[in-house]
């Protein structure tokens, strides 16, 4: 023991000749943060685990992955299961599938939030306005799940109360649930029935930075509402539109991979099945692991490569940008 | 700001505010619809139609849903995960925040750098699952709540939120002894509380809308949470709910329906009034300032 200590005590005299000061405190510096990174530990082991270590799976798109060999010892596949997945007729569908619904949403559900928070801007009664976005934001915090059951049991053709309806008033009832042809219409409606009311928070806080005195000037020049409207309102919401829509085009293939699931069916899975739902069937029930994995690493590349894109456009068109 | 009462003014004021009436309703009739047919007793329900109150009142749908064993413990199993998870997300949220809010910290824009690269890109379903599969965790209902400790956007929020604290209350608790983790619990988190409470409720109506990762993770049916045997009961429209055969009972199934619907929903709406003072507060911060 008495040795130990004599060595130890010689080599922290070397190092501390040796070291040059800067390092000394560079190391001074961690050492008086030490709870902070100890604090920091958890967090970052969980983005470590949680999140990289996927990312690095991302290999096994690459492989022919066998689980008991893990990622470092699978043999490699080059890209044999981007071929096979390129090559197969399902591709064109998921393809069509994932981009229509991509672009009903953007057209039908995104103006939506917009027009909302004007309308409700509009309204100068304090308490009006309140109890609306109340009820608005209400859909927002229920499931999918809830969400789904609630228009399955409204739109069914056995006794749903909307059919019903419908058939007092035309005689006749639509299977709005099964029929593939009502699927896009019915997921876009789910979409924006749930998250109309929750859109609008960030156009109204927006909304409420603008400053009341380019309205007085206006109204001075003699601007009516539409005028006011056109002019003043839209213009002050410009950039976050903008903002929006690339985020929204960042999220583009992602149509809500819980609700489409919830709502496939075996009748309308031509129309219905997305790259993820695909992903889901062929990797986890069929278990094909390296085949999925291509599927799901094409659709993230497809989903980067849109966020980029857009964010330049944005950029040329002299707005901000996100990034 | 007031308009004039020009008639233009008051037709524009009146279709808008007409407007704004229908579109709040058609957000909560359906939810006035389920609560009323819950309730509502089964020989009224079976002769159709829109029930918006209950003309006879009957519990036997309720009464049906605690004499069954699958509905009380996948209720029990819906707490246990809000109630863990929450204070995991919480816990791991705070502490991860809290140093990334110190400007001074050495390495603390690439920690930032780490976490904002998980938003824009990540590996996805499959190798996700082979991850926590590794962990042993399938089947467990860790797998409902490790995965899922910190959410980014949620991170980044609260960093934000701490960095407005004044640097000055810190440095007097560091003069009267206080270490970091004493000033994050002792100062920081009670400063932050409101902060603290919105992403606490954000967080614990993630974990009970929880659907698609007890799909994914748990196998046994005893151990599903409350949204997937709603799924099971309601979109799949399965009559047998693990023990009981809904038919054999002769209830009503759309009033089981409607029951559980109910109950998947309702820690919501109770939670809602007290969440609504702060999150647009709070979503507005995150959104602004990224």
């Amino acid at each position: 023991m008495k040795g130990g200590c004599a060595v130890n005590t010689q080599a922290n005299a070397e190092i501390r000749t040796k070291e040059s000061a800067y390092k000394l405190r560079w190391l001074k510096e961690l050492a008086k943060d030490r709870w902070l990174y100890l604090m920091a530990l958890p967090g970052l082991a969980y983005f470590l685990i949680f999140k990289y270590v996927p990312m690095y799976g991302i290999i096994m798109a690459f492989q022919d992955f066998k689980p008991h060999l893990g990622f470092l010892n699978s043999p490699w596949a080059g890209l044999k299961h981007f071929e096979r997945f390129f090559g197969e007729d399902q591709f064109w569908m998921l393809f069509r599938n994932t981009f229509l619904l991509a672009i009903y949403n953007l057209i039908f559900f995104f103006p939506l939030p917009i027009v909302l928070a004007l309308m409700l801007n509009e309204v100068r009664r304090e308490r009006f306005k309140r109890f609306v976005q109340t009820l608005v934001y209400i859909p927002h915090f229920v499931s999918w799940v809830v969400v789904v059951g609630i228009f399955y049991i409204l739109f069914t053709t056995e006794g749903g109360a909307v059919n019903e309806l419908l058939f007092k008033f035309t005689g006749q009832k639509i299977p709005f649930l099964l029929e593939p042809e009502w699927f896009r219409t019915m997921i876009v409606t789910q979409s924006i029935w749930k998250e109309v009311g929750w859109g609008t928070i960030i156009f109204l806080a927006a909304l409420a930075g603008v400053d009341l005195q380019l309205y007085e000037a206006a109204r001075m020049d003699g601007a009516g509402r539409w005028r006011q409207l056109w002019h003043i309102t839209l213009p002050a919401i410009r950039s976050t539109i903008v903002i929006l829509l690339i985020l929204r085009l960042g999220n583009f293939l992602d149509s809500g991979f819980e609700h489409i699931f919830l709502m496939l069916t075996s009748t309308n899975r031509e129309v219905g099945e997305v790259f993820d739902t695909y992903v889901y069937v062929k990797g986890l029930t069929q278990g094909q692991y390296s085949y999925s994995a291509a599927v799901g690493l094409f659709k993230s590349v497809v989903g980067l490569l849109l966020v980029l894109v857009a964010n330049w456009m944005a950029k040329r068109f002299g707005e901000e940008g996100v990034y | 700001m007031t308009y004039d009462k020009t008639w233009s003014n008051r037709i524009f004021d009146g279709v808008n505010y007409t407007l704004l009436t229908l579109i709040g309703l058609v957000c909560i009739i359906p939810f006035i619809y389920v609560l009323a047919v819950s309730f509502t007793a089964p020989h009224i329900v079976a002769q159709g139609g829109f029930i918006l109150y209950p003309k006879e009142i009957s519990l036997s749908a309720y009464k049906y849903i605690f004499s069954t064993n699958t509905l009380v413990r996948s209720l029990g199993v819906s707490v246990y995960v809000t109630v863990v998870g929450t204070l995991i997300n919480l816990v791991f949220t705070s502490l991860l925040a809290y140093p990334l809010s110190r400007p001074h910290l050495k390495g603390r824009s690439l920690m930032l750098l780490a976490v904002l690269f998980t938003m824009l890109f990540n590996g996805g379903l499959i190798p996700t699952y082979y991850v926590v599969k590794s962990l042993g965790m399938i089947d467990s209902l860790w797998s409902l709540m490790i995965p899922s400790a910190i959410s980014a956007f949620n991170l980044i929020v609260l960093k934000n939120f701490f960095q407005q604290i004044p640097d000055g209350l810190e440095d007097s608790a560091k003069i009267d002894g206080c270490n970091d983790l004493g000033i994050l619990f002792r100062i920081v988190i009670p400063l932050s509380l409101p902060a603290i409470a919105t992403f606490g409720l954000f967080y614990a109506v993630d974990h009970w809308n929880k659907f698609f990762s007890a799909v994914m993770y748990i196998n046994t049916n005893t151990k599903w949470p409350i949204q997937v045997v709603l799924r099971e009961i309601v979109i799949n429209a399965s009559s047998r709910i693990g023990d009981t055969n809904i038919e054999e009972m002769n209830i009503q199934p759309l009033t089981i329906k409607m029951a559980v619907i109910v109950f998947a929903t309702l820690p919501i709406i109770a939670v809602y009034p007290f969440l609504q003072k702060h999150f647009a507060k709070g979503v507005m911060l995150g959104s602004v300032k990224g």
